[in-house]
C-alpha cells in the first residue's frame, strides 16, 4: 500500500475521455505537478496539524458523467435565487441566468477563451498540491461572468452535490465580476448520505474596479467526506468582497482562502465558522495580501470544537512594502467543549510598510461560567444553557449576514449540531 | 418562606459569611444594608447557588425545604429570583429566546401550561411597556449594549415574567440615576403581594425611600449586627455604618 494518495485510476478515466488537445495538455501539466510535489507529512509546515493519511490506501476514481445523486442538495425555500446544480463537479441543469450574467464552460471554450480562462486560473493557483489534483482531474470548469455595471438582484446558488464511492469530485468556478457590477453567490456543498468522496473544490474570484461580491462558501457535507480546496480572490480598485465561510462535518476539511488586494481602496470582509465534532478535522488557512495602499481587511473566524475533534486556523496578513495606509484586523476565537478537543491557531502578521494599522488576536476558552450561571439562575438547565451559549457564539456572525435566507438555512443547522441528539435542548433556538 | 440560620460561607478560602441568620415571611420586604466587604453580594450568590461560593455551616430553608442541596436552576424553578448587580451580556442569544427558555423551564417544572410563541411575544411586549423598555430590546442580544438602567429594567422584566415568590435584589440601585431608580422601584412595588417576599440588598438608604421595607438589617463582617424597622435605615444614614457596628462591638 502506497503512503501517498493514489489517483492513477482516476487519471486513466480522465485520459480516456475525448477532449480538446489544449485541455488534455493542461491536465497533463496538472498531473505532472502532482507527481513532482512531495506528499504532505507532519513535517510539511503547511499541513503540520492536518494529517492526510485517510486519503491514502484508496483507489480514487472519477464518477460517471451523468450520474444522478439521491439528494437534491441544499434547497432554499422562499428565495428566488438561480440554482445551478453541480454534481461531482459538473453542471447538471441549465436555468435561465439573470440579465448581465453569462456562463462559459471550460470544455466548450474556443482557443482564445481557453487561454484566458486557464491563464486567470493559473494566476491564482500556486504550489498548493490539491490545485494540481484539481487541474489534473477536472471534468469541466465554469466561468461565470457579470458584465460591467450590471447590478444583479437575483442571487446565484451554486449547489454542489457529491455522490459515489472512492470518487474525487474536482470543481472549478471562476466568478468574474466586471467593473461596477455586483452579485451575490452562495456556494453550498452537500452529498448523498452514503457517499465516500473527496470534494476538491476551487473557486476563483475576480473583482473589477468598484465591483462588489457577497459570497458564501458553505461546506456542509457530513459522513465519509474529505473536502480540500481553495477560494482565491483578486480585488481591483475600490472593489468590495464580503466572504462568509462555514465548515461542518466530514473526515477532513481544509480550505485555503487567499485574497489579494491589487487596486487601491479595495475592501474585504472575511468571516467564517468551523464546528468539528466527533473525530472530525477542519482546517482553514487564510492569507490576505495588501499589495497596494489604502485597502482594508476585516477578518473574524470562530470555532467550537467538540468531542475528540480538531480545528486548525492559520490566518496570515501580509502588508507589502508599498501598501501604506492599510487597515487590517483579524480575530480568531475558539471554544473547546471537551478535554480531548484540539485547536491549533496561528495568526501571522507580516508588515513591510510603516504607515499601517493592523491588529490581530486569537483566543481559546471554554464557555463562560458567568453566562452559564445567568441562564441557570433563570431556571434553564446547564445542558440547555451550553447549547444556547454555543449557538450564540456563532450566531453573532450569522446576525451580520446580508441575506436572510442564508441565515434561515444555517440557524437550524447550528442548533441541531449543538443539541446533537437531544432536540429539546434546541427548542428555544428553532 | 425563607429561613437562614447561622450561615457560614467562604469564597476562595476566605470566610465571608460568619453566622448569618434571617427569617423572611411571605409578603415581607427585608432590606440588608452594610458597608463594602460585609458580605452583601455573597449572600445573594450563596442563596442563588452560584459555583465558587462554599457553604461551610448553617442551613437555609426555602418554603420549608432545604435549599442548599439544590442546583441553581432548581432554586430558580422553585421561585427564587436573584436580580443581578451586574446583569450579564450574552451576544448572539436574543432576549426573547432567553426569556422564553427561562419562563418555559420554570413553568414546566411547576406543572404549568407553556405559553405558545405568539402568546409569549404578546406578554413579553406588554411587560416591556410596563418597565419602560422599547419592544425592540426583545430582539437584541441579552443585555448586549444595554445601559446600566436598561439592564436593571431587563432584570425587572424577567422578574415580572417569572413571577417568583422570593426576589433578591442585589444592589439594584448601583449605577442608576433617580429617574431609572424610580422606574425600577415602581416595578418592584407593583409586584409586592401577600405571598411574594423581597430581600433588598443595598449600600445606600436612597433605594429604601422608594421601596419601603418592613425590616432593615445591618450586615457587618459576615453577620447581622442590628435589626429593626424602616427607621433603622434613616439612623444609618445619619450615623454611618461605623456607629452601628461600633455600638454592637
Amino acid at each position: 500500500m502506497s503512503d501517498v494518495m493514489n489517483i492513477e485510476k482516476a487519471m486513466s478515466v480522465q485520459l480516456e475521455t475525448d477532449r480538446p488537445e489544449w485541455l488534455s495538455k493542461w491536465q497533463q501539466a496538472g498531473l505532472e505537478q502532482f507527481q513532482q510535489t512531495p506528499w504532505p507529512t507532519r513535517k510539511t509546515e503547511n499541513w503540520k496539524y492536518t494529517p492526510l493519511k485517510s486519503l491514502t490506501g484508496i483507489d480514487w476514481t472519477l464518477a460517471e458523467d451523468s450520474v444522478k445523486p439521491e439528494t437534491a442538495g441544499v434547497v432554499f425555500e422562499d428565495w428566488d435565487a438561480v440554482r445551478l446544480d453541480i454534481v461531482n463537479g459538473q453542471l447538471s441543469n441549465s436555468p435561465e441566468l439573470p440579465e448581465g450574467v453569462s456562463l462559459l464552460r471550460l470544455s466548450e471554450c474556443d482557443a482564445s477563451d481557453a487561454e484566458a480562462f486557464t491563464q486567470s486560473l493559473d494566476q491564482q493557483r500556486n504550489a498548493f498540491l490539491f490545485d494540481a489534483v484539481n487541474q489534473a482531474l477536472l471534468r469541466d470548469g465554469y466561468w461565470l461572468k457579470v458584465e460591467a455595471g450590471a447590478q444583479v438582484e437575483k442571487a446565484i446558488h451554486l449547489n454542489y452535490i457529491g455522490t459515489g464511492k472512492e470518487v474525487v469530485a474536482s470543481s472549478q468556478v471562476l466568478l468574474d465580476i466586471a467593473d461596477s457590477a455586483s452579485l451575490t453567490v452562495v456556494e453550498t456543498f452537500s452529498t448523498d448520505k452514503d457517499a465516500q468522496l473527496l470534494n476538491n473544490a476551487n473557486t476563483a474570484i475576480r473583482l473589477g474596479d468598484n465591483a462588489e461580491l457577497t459570497h458564501y462558501h458553505l461546506l456542509l457535507e457530513e459522513g465519509d467526506i474529505h473536502h480540500i480546496g481553495r477560494v482565491s480572490a483578486e480585488l481591483q480598485r475600490h472593489a468590495r468582497l464580503k466572504s462568509f465561510h462555514m465548515g461542518v462535518g466530514g473526515v477532513v476539511k481544509r480550505k485555503d482562502v487567499h485574497v489579494r488586494h491589487r487596486g487601491e481602496g479595495a475592501e474585504l470582509s472575511l468571516n467564517g465558522v468551523y464546528l468539528p465534532k466527533g473525530r472530525e478535522i477542519i482546517d482553514y488557512h487564510t492569507c490576505i495580501e495588501h499589495e497596494v495602499p489604502h485597502c482594508t481587511s476585516e477578518e473574524i473566524f470562530r470555532g467550537i470544537i467538540d468531542g475528540s475533534a480538531k480545528a486548525v486556523f492559520n490566518g496570515r496578513i501580509h502588508i507589502h512594502k508599498d501598501a501604506q495606509k492599510s487597515l487590517a484586523e483579524m480575530n480568531n476565537r475558539n471554544l473547546l467543549m471537551s478535554d480531548s478537543a484540539e485547536i491549533d491557531t496561528k495568526p501571522e502578521l507580516e508588515i513591510y510598510a510603516d504607515d499601517v494599522k493592523c491588529a490581530h488576536g486569537a483566543t481559546i476558552a471554554r464557555l463562560d461560567d458567568t453566562q452559564l450561571f445567568y441562564f441557570q439562575a433563570r431556571g434553564v438547565s446547564r445542558a440547555e444553557a451550553e447549547v444556547m451559549l454555543s449557538f450564540g457564539f456563532i450566531n453573532e456572525l450569522l446576525d451580520a449576514l446580508a441575506d436572510e435566507p442564508v441565515q434561515n438555512l444555517l440557524r437550524p443547522l447550528l442548533a441541531t449540531i449543538f443539541a446533537q441528539k437531544k432536540a429539546d435542548l434546541a427548542r428555544h433556538l428553532l | 418562606m425563607l429561613s437562614i440560620s447561622d450561615l457560614h460561607a467562604k469564597v476562595d478560602e476566605k470566610s465571608i459569611l460568619k453566622g448569618l441568620s434571617i427569617d423572611v415571611k411571605p409578603g415581607e420586604v427585608h432590606a440588608i444594608m452594610g458597608p463594602n466587604g460585609a458580605g452583601k453580594s455573597t449572600l445573594g450568590n450563596v442563596l442563588a447557588g452560584r459555583d465558587g461560593y462554599e457553604v461551610t455551616g448553617g442551613k437555609v430553608e426555602f418554603h420549608g425545604e432545604p435549599l442548599l442541596e439544590l442546583d441553581a436552576e432548581e432554586r430558580a424553578r422553585k421561585g427564587l429570583f436573584l436580580a443581578f448587580q451586574y446583569p450579564v451580556e450574552i451576544p448572539g442569544v436574543s432576549n426573547m429566546e432567553f426569556l422564553k427558555a427561562s419562563v418555559d423551564a420554570v413553568r414546566e417544572a411547576n406543572g404549568q401550561e407553556l405559553y405558545s410563541s405568539v402568546d409569549f411575544i404578546k406578554l413579553a411586549r406588554e411587560k416591556c411597556k410596563a418597565v419602560n423598555l422599547p419592544a425592540d430590546f426583545l430582539k437584541r442580544g441579552v443585555n448586549e449594549g444595554f445601559s446600566g438602567g436598561e439592564k436593571k429594567r431587563n432584570e425587572l422584566l424577567q422578574m415580572m415574567l417569572l413571577e417568583p415568590s422570593l426576589c433578591i435584589l442585589d444592589e439594584t440601585d448601583s449605577g442608576l440615576d433617580i429617574d431609572a431608580l424610580q422606574v425600577v422601584a415602581d416595578g418592584v412595588n407593583a409586584l409586592r403581594s401577600p405571598d411574594r417576599s423581597f430581600i433588598v440588598v443595598t449600600h445606600y438608604q436612597r433605594l429604601l425611600d422608594y421601596i419601603v421595607p418592613d425590616y432593615v438589617h445591618v450586615l457587618a463582617d459576615g453577620k447581622i449586627v442590628k435589626s429593626g424597622g424602616k427607621e433603622l435605615a434613616l439612623e444609618l444614614e445619619k450615623d454611618g455604618y461605623r456607629g452601628i457596628a461600633g455600638e454592637k462591638a
